[in-house]
């Protein structure tokens, strides 16, 4: 039999050891009634070949966006992805292990987990990170979670301009946990939620019952907010600050930490792991070490062992599920483990001064590819606010039309922000948003990708 | 293992009275049972108590257990050594690793206390 | 990992001197220079727009301070750290209620095939039909599986499945015009569930369980009340056995208008043998990466997809897959929770569990639960005149035994088993749980291991017993040929050292 690996044999002198005469026997403890009386209704069981055949033909009923030229981003992203990264991944020492809970026998996947930690906490400014979350949105909604905890308050207040599926699981999270969320509106004209001084922020904040500003820089629209500005907001209230941030970008954006964030956030995914159709992602999640006990998740910490050899193990654990059961920080037991052993390695390989670059490249050919499609007349403007490597534009065209026609030669031209928002419940991001497409451009797009893609779509 | 000039909480507190404060830690038992303490949640100064409710947390590796205030009142001090080092209450549980200290607002609550004969009784049950 | 299942450690004091030279090493920020590169930054075309112009004020002044390393480095490091992990790949890991299956490698090749792997979440569905397709047809088998017609392949994890469905119970209370309070969970179960409830905005309650290791019928009936929302069981329970009152406990939820939630952890031992939908459960996670033999990566990407009954299908999160005609698109069910997290779901562990499901077709998952059933009784028959095995009958793909005894008379923990297995190069059970029995140890062999993986666990469980007997210190004391020895793990939680830190020399940026 397929992956089993006992003959019928052995079978019967198993049979014979446990003492019964036929497999059947076994299940007596199974109640009739409840007993399936006819065979699965499954297809039929494959070989290797029909198998590997039937998977090929599935895979080749779709365009990859890595066999297309890729503009669209909207919190996945297309960076490339060094050939060391899958090489690592594949030693089934790692992807065959479970969680590390014979730490004798797992200081690899400790090790690497705290080398992640080290270099998620460099990213992003802050003194602890944990092992991963599921993806950012579910790190986004913990760290709202966490932030009540901290503050023992039941209301945030969250940017309009975050990312509406990140938005929406937080909505779902906050109802379950009976925590209000108050939706703070975004400019219009810059594109951006947090604009200093400004009297709506401080208005939502005045009860002093917020328990964290919740905001995304750069945010859904590719704008970058003014971090410090919101955080000053809420702590002047009492609040958290918490930010979400992306892990590539922060090669050249200001660490969240430096402006004041207690709790950061992310999507993983750019750090080497593949698009996957979105999943797989990767949850990031740091913050600073006074709140260390009340966050979600597991951590990876150094001590020594009987010998006093260095060694690693997970740690503060009486915060997890499995220990305090009910007033457990979260219910997360299983993260994102090897997402998080990827990003570690792409760090690694892209070094400290190649993620500069990459986020550099980025941007500014982001900022390049704005321009010219302004210049083509088909698209206008929506933003104002400085941005890094996605931007939004307004189309005179049907987005989706736009979209399927570009497909066709070739470019997956953007993400219709409307398409984004839809079926996720939340506040729209603006008032007019039908026909405003996001692009996003990461380091592998050429110049000459560019130029032809704002041919080709000015043609249309 | 259980000095006699204390009195002991059912849940493993034990209790010197001085004038109107109770000083409270936990039972020789109670961190023999925990294993390494490496954590001690408590309250701050000023905070009420009610007896037979928790005060706090104290955790060992794989464990977290409430801990249980035996008296009712005011906090009056807090032993704060314990948050750098917890350990204390496994190596000293009755003189350094006392935890609070209580201003009781209901004196004749230590009558319903477990003399140290009682309680060492109540261990061994 | 291996090590030999006799090695001299266990007569020599001088233990440290047999483990092997491989220990800890640098941390990658100890490796590398300041010029050492792995990949190249993408080479400059042209002139472009100066950072400074386009960022202002957001613009990083401090480099994080990331290694250099070279490519050599990063696999020999990588690899040394590899070298230092057990997988399944490893040796037998009979880690109870984890399913630690071997992993077919052609999954692994699947998922990354580019149509899969290469495809951004936001194509136009015509563009990933395939996908698509893959997608509901998973969903498909998992409803058939089950007997729970509703399904999302949303959830990430187990818990975050757990999460979901009870989100689900909530809004549909809630849409009954019905605010309940408690959920009701055996004292058996995993610390997911009461987390999990807690999440939820409920009370957890507990169920002792009988005297035969199921639920307390007597307990439950009594704790059932109009503000009970929910009971979360296991079935088969974390003691492996299957709960012979399952309609019993089922109906008597329902007469009380409760819903219940299987937590499918244990699926592996009932695939096409019995049904959660047929046992009355409304609802039920999958763990993919125990049953559909998805790897658990060490910490995950795991996927738990959830099947529920009509009446709660258009309470799942979405987008779901839908079908029409010929067709593929994504919905969002008509009364939905709404989002639980972006995107589709953690696609690339479906295209395994899809691979997988494919691969065994109807009658290879039925033999799939009947070898790993088989396995587990092997085991438990071979090993419970050892130790203590307190419901001892046949069991399903697990079984716990208990170290009480060895613990009382020659003072020797489960734990020190545990740690001697090492020695022998398994990996040890599941220890400690489930909280009702003492000293517990629960095995789970799973379905793929060999007869020989099988009667070697055996005869190093036999090894130890003997050890325990005779020189209880030798198993105290280990294990002596692993990587690291014990770990001073309450060092770790006392003066938490969580990361590595830059010399406050500082770094400058090159790029």
């Amino acid at each position: 039999m397929r992956y089993i690996p006992i003959t019928c044999e052995q079978r019967e002198a198993m049979l014979r050891a446990v003492g019964v005469s036929a497999i059947d026997e076994l299940f007596d403890a199974v109640p009739d009634a409840v007993r399936l009386k006819r065979p699965l209704a499954l297809p039929g069981p494959l070989t290797e070949i029909e198998l590997s055949r039937h998977l090929a033909s599935l895979a080749g009923h779709n365009a990859p966006a890595t066999g297309l030229v890729c503009l669209a981003g909207a919190g996945c992203y297309d960076h490339y992805i060094p050939s060391v990264v899958d090489h690592v991944a594949r030693r089934p020492e790692f992807f065959t292990a479970y969680t590390p809970y014979q730490p004798e026998v797992s200081q690899g996947t400790l090790q690497a987990i705290y080398e992640f930690q080290s270099m998620v906490c460099e990213l992003t400014g802050m003194d602890v990170a944990n092992a991963s979350m599921y993806d950012g949105a579910t790190a986004f909604a913990e760290a709202a979670l966490m932030a009540c905890r901290v503050t023992k308050r039941s209301k945030v207040l969250c940017a309009v301009s975050v990312h509406p599926a990140w938005r929406a699981t937080l909505a779902t999270y906050a109802a379950a946990a009976s925590v209000e969320v108050v939706t703070s509106p975004a400019e219009e004209t810059t594109g951006v939620s947090i604009v200093p001084g400004s009297s709506t922020l401080e208005s939502l904040l005045a009860g002093d019952d917020v328990a964290a500003v919740l905001v995304q820089s750069p945010n859904v629209l590719g704008c970058i907010e003014d971090v410090a500005a919101a955080a000053a907001a809420a702590h002047a209230h009492g609040a958290l600050a918490v930010v979400a941030a992306d892990p590539v970008l922060l090669g050249v954006l200001e660490a969240p930490g430096e402006l004041g964030a207690d709790i950061v956030v992310g999507e993983g995914q750019p750090l080497g792991n593949a698009m996957s159709f979105g999943g797989p992602g990767l949850g990031l999640f740091a913050c600073r070490e006074e709140f260390v006990r009340q966050m979600p998740g597991r951590l990876a910490g150094r001590t020594v062992d009987v010998d006093g050899a260095p060694a690693f193990v997970l740690t503060l654990s009486t915060r997890e599920q499995h220990i305090r059961r009910e007033k457990a920080t979260s219910n997360i037991c299983s993260n994102h483990g090897l997402n998080a052993l990827v990003a570690g390695v792409y760090l690694a390989a892209v070094g400290r001064s190649g993620l500069q670059s990459i986020a550099r490249d980025a941007v500014q050919k982001a900022c390049y590819l704005k321009g010219r499609l302004i210049e083509t007349g088909r698209f206008a403007p929506v933003t104002s606010a400085p941005y890094a490597r996605e931007f939004a534009l307004r189309y005179d065209g049907d987005v989706e039309r736009m979209r399927s026609e570009m497909l066709e030669r070739g470019y997956l031209a953007g993400v219709g922000l409307a398409e984004l928002c839809a079926g996720s419940g939340r506040p729209a991001v603006l008032s007019d948003q039908d026909s405003v497409v996001l692009f996003a451009v990461t380091e592998k797009r050429t110049r000459e990708e560019l130029d032809a893609f704002v041919r080709e779509v000015s043609s249309l | 293992m259980y000095p006699g000039d204390l009195v002991y909480h059912k849940e493993h507190e034990w209790v010197r009275v001085e004038g109107d404060v109770a000083v409270i830690g936990i039972s020789h038992f109670a961190q023999d049972q925990l294993g390494e303490v490496v954590y001690v949640d408590l309250p701050s100064t000023g905070d009420a108590v009610t007896a037979d409710e928790t005060f706090g947390e104290i955790e060992s590796v794989k464990s977290v257990s409430e801990l249980y205030s035996p008296v009712s009142g005011e906090i009056v001090e807090v032993n704060d050594a314990l948050s750098d080092t917890p350990e204390t209450v496994n190596a000293d549980p009755y003189g350094d690793g006392w935890m609070i200290k209580v201003k009781m607002s209901d004196a004749s609550e230590i009558d319903a206390l477990m003399s140290a004969g009682d309680y060492e009784a109540f261990v061994n049950e | 990992m291996s090590a030999p299942a006799e090695h001299p450690a266990a007569a020599n004091s001088d233990a440290a001197a047999h483990r092997p030279a491989r220990g800890p090493r640098e941390l990658i920020f100890e490796l590398g220079a300041e010029e050492s590169r792995c990949v190249e930054a993408p080479a400059p075309e042209g002139e472009w727009e100066p950072l400074e112009a386009l960022l202002g004020d957001a613009l990083r002044k401090t480099p994080p301070a990331l290694p250099n390393v070279s490519e050599l480095e990063i696999m020999r490091h990588y690899g040394h750290l590899a070298e230092m992990n057990f997988g399944v790949d490893s040796g037998m890991y009979p880690l109870g209620s984890c399913t630690m299956k071997y992993n077919p490698r052609i999954n692994e090749d699947a998922c990354r095939l580019d149509g899969f792997a290469g495809a951004h979440p936001h194509q136009p569905a015509a563009s990933v039909q395939g996908l698509l397709e893959l997608m509901w047809e998973l969903q498909e088998a998992l409803g058939e599986i089950s007997g729970l017609p509703g399904v999302t392949l949303q959830p990430a994890a187990g818990a975050h499945g757990e999460l979901t469905a009870l989100m689900c119970f909530r809004a549909y209370h809630l849409d009954q015009g019905d605010v309940r309070k408690r959920v009701l969970i055996p004292d058996s179960a995993h610390g997911t569930n009461p987390a999990t409830v807690s999440m939820c905005g409920y009370e957890a309650e507990t169920i002792p369980s009988g005297s035969d290791g199921g639920v307390d019928m007597e307990a439950l009936r009594a704790a059932l009340a109009q503000d009970v929302a929910a009971v979360m069981l296991t079935n088969p329970n974390t003691l492996g056995l299957f709960e012979a009152s399952i309609l019993d406990i089922t109906e008597a939820a329902q007469a009380v208008g409760a819903l219940v939630y299987c937590d499918g952890a244990n699926m592996n031992a009932v695939l096409g043998i019995s049904r959660p939908g047929d046992m009355g459960f409304d609802a039920l996670h999958f763990n993919l990466h125990k049953t559909f033999s998805t790897p658990h990566g060490g910490g995950g990407p795991g996927a738990g997809p959830v099947c529920v009954t009509e009446k709660l299908a258009s309470y799942l999160p979405g987008p779901v897959v839908v079908r029409d005609g010929d067709a593929y698109a994504g919905r969002m069910p008509e009364r939905s929770i709404g989002r639980v997290r972006t995107f589709w779901g953690n696609v690339g562990v479906l295209v395994r569990a899809y691979a997988y499901i494919r691969a065994l077709g109807a009658e290879g998952l039925r033999e799939v639960s009947e070898q790993a059933v088989l396995s587990a009784n092997y085991l438990r028959q071979r090993l419970s005149g050892l130790f203590d095995c307190p419901f001892c009958r046949m069991c399903m793909h697990e079984f716990v035994l208990s170290g009480a005894a060895m613990r009382k008379e020659h003072g020797v923990r489960t734990l020190d088993i545990a740690k001697r297995l090492l020695d022998h190069g398994f990996h040890p059970p599941t220890v400690y749980f489930p909280l009702i029995v003492e000293e517990s140890m629960m095995i789970e062999p799973t379905e793929t291991e060999p007869l020989s993986a099988l009667d070697a666990f055996v005869d190093a469980m036999i090894s130890i017993a003997e050890e325990i007997r005779t020189d209880p210190e030798i198993v105290k004391n280990a294990p002596y040929t692993t990587p690291v020895r014990r770990l001073d793990e309450a060092r770790a939680a006392r003066t938490p050292d969580l990361r590595w830190r830059p010399d406050p020399g500082g770094l400058s940026a090159d790029g």
